[in-house]
């Protein structure tokens, strides 16, 4: 199955997207998405919470499964989309816009994908 | 019963269509693709896991209805003489007493009481049954029947037929569901379909094609279940869907009927079912005819008698309870039930609740701690979540017609 992937981001292996500005916006991709089926439950980092670049920092919960969210950037939580939280269906609706999860002030990132990269993972 | 259905339906030939995974694929497998079905692996079968959002799919047969392609489950006729005796000598239930054209749920159990399916049984003739069984036990159910359906069992002849292969089966199940089955159906046999009592079925043209039609289901709404010859499943759910097109019918897949039959209480086996589960873990006791008597008035002996006579009148170590969860994550089947640090329970399956909005789960636990009320919580990964015990269902539809 193929999604459009947007070529302004980029991707962890675990399937976040990440902005390449700072704070960096961090949020999960249609592949995910596709994948989970109705998101029903999002647990976040709070603000002000350190996250860890690679690491685990919250839980996708969908009506048959629970994931990992994994911090694509090491930093500090700055804000969280309290608007998923209320309603995790948005991530469904719109995962690359209204659908985005927190920000980070970027202390450093991981080893990242590149669209085209994320593309072969997501297609192999 | 009309006799082109019979000879259509009842065959054993028909050879399953191997997808090249080695997952049995269903009769209905290039409608799933049409609708752009998001398919997955279960029971050996490639089945729709859910065609858009399972939520919306869910709502639909709440409020309006869903069709359902149930295909993978399997389907064995019993028949001859001999085969309401042999079905009881084979099966907990009474099935001899039936009258034709209903249905009873009950069991194949083990010698020792353990549950090998659960199934349900339709008398479609004063000679012949069918027996429904889920797709990963149809096969043993097929071969446990053969074995136990003897004429020496039945005292006459009895044959056991394996139809599951040639046999689709659709479900249309919500409150428009009768709505829906009868406007695929030509105008005289409406009346009879529309006054099926629940667990009721009748033969019937389903858009021209020879069909069972029982108003039985498994999410907890009024629903029917449409068996057709494999070969004719993609023209009646075509015809069915063309007739639910101005009722709100959406096709929906096997997370929608999870979460349905999981919001109505109801067991699936593997989960709440299993060869060391008997029925009264399960609270299904009353399944068991112990009471179960032939012309003679004498006790039918069965398979599994004596060790669930013995079971009959005890406090089972484990017993089978609805939890409602107080706080937001749900529990999922394998987690722990605790009071404070003490294990007393292990949850069997659990999911949000989408009619009743917080997360419902079914868990074995012992009996202390069963009553309605008690508050327990659930280990969900290392965090103690607060549920609390309730009466099953957890949903129950506005009216209810009778009872099976």
């Amino acid at each position: 199955m193929s999604q459009h992937i947007p070529e302004h981001l980029h991707y962890t292996a675990q399937h976040e997207w990440v902005t390449t500005d700072d704070p960096a916006t961090v949020g999960v991709t249609a592949v995910a998405t596709e994948a989970l089926g109705d998101i029903v439950f999002l647990e976040l980092p709070a603000v002000g919470t350190a996250v860890v670049a690679g690491q685990v920092c919250g839980e996708i919960e969908s009506t048959k499964s629970v994931s990992e969210l994994y911090a694509p950037v090491s930093g500090t939580v700055v804000e969280v989309n309290e608007a998923v939280t209320a309603d995790p269906a948005v991530v469904n609706a719109d995962p690359y816009g209204a659908g985005w999860l927190f920000k980070v002030a970027v202390e450093s990132r991981g080893e990242l994908l590149t669209p085209a990269e994320y593309e072969a993972q997501a297609a192999g | 019963m009309s006799d082109p259905s019979r000879r259509d339906l009842r065959g054993e030939s028909g050879t399953p269509d191997d997808g090249a995974d080695g997952a049995r694929r269903s009769p209905l497998h290039a409608t799933h693709v049409a609708l752009g079905a998001h398919l997955v692996e279960y029971a050996g079968w490639l089945m729709p896991l859910r065609y858009g959002s399972e939520l919306a799919e869910h709502t639909a047969v709440r409020t309006a209805a869903g069709i359902f392609d149930l295909s993978h489950m399997g389907e064995i006729w019993v028949s001859g003489p001999g085969a309401g005796a042999a079905l009881d000598s084979a099966l907990v239930g009474w099935v001899s007493a039936l009258e034709v054209g209903r249905a009873r749920y009950t069991m194949l159990c083990a010698e020792d009481g353990g549950v090998v399916d659960d199934l349900v049984v339709y008398r479609t003739g004063p000679e012949e049954f069918l027996v429904v069984a889920n797709a990963a036990n149809a096969a043993v159910v097929a071969d446990e029947l053969r074995a136990r359906c003897t004429p020496e069992a039945a005292g006459d002849a009895v044959t056991v037929v394996d139809a599951s292969a040639r046999t689709a089966l659709v479900a249309v199940q919500g409150p428009a569901a009768e709505a829906v089955v009868t406007a695929a159906l030509p105008e005289e046999a409406r009346a009879e379909v529309a006054g099926l009592r629940y667990y009721a079925a009748a033969s019937a043209s389903v858009g021209g094609v020879p069909a069972m039609v029982a108003r039985t289901g498994y999410t907890g709404e009024d629903g029917f279940e449409v068996f057709v010859p494999a070969d004719a499943a993609d023209h009646v759910w075509a015809v069915l869907q063309g007739a639910g097109a101005g009722h709100g019918l959406v096709p929906a897949g096997l997370a929608a009927r999870d979460s349905l039959r999981l919001e109505a209480g109801m067991p699936l086996y593997g989960q709440e079912l299993d060869r060391t589960t008997t029925p009264y873990d399960a609270r299904l006791g009353r399944v068991v005819r112990l009471d179960k008597t032939g012309p003679d008035g004498a006790p039918i002996p069965f398979v599994g008698r004596e060790a669930l006579a013995a079971r009959a009148g005890a406090q089972p170590a484990r017993i089978l309870v609805g939890l409602e969860g107080l706080g937001r994550r749900a529990a999922r089947p394998g987690y722990a039930v605790l009071r404070g640090e003490v294990r007393v329970g292990q949850v069997t399956s659990g999911a949000p609740s989408p009619t009743l909005g917080r997360p419902v789960a079914m868990a074995y636990v012992t009996p202390e701690v069963s009553a309605p009320g008690t508050e327990l919580t659930v280990d969900v990964r290392g965090r103690a979540e607060p549920v609390r015990v309730v009466e099953l269902p957890f949903y129950r539809r506005p009216s209810q017609r009778g009872t099976p």
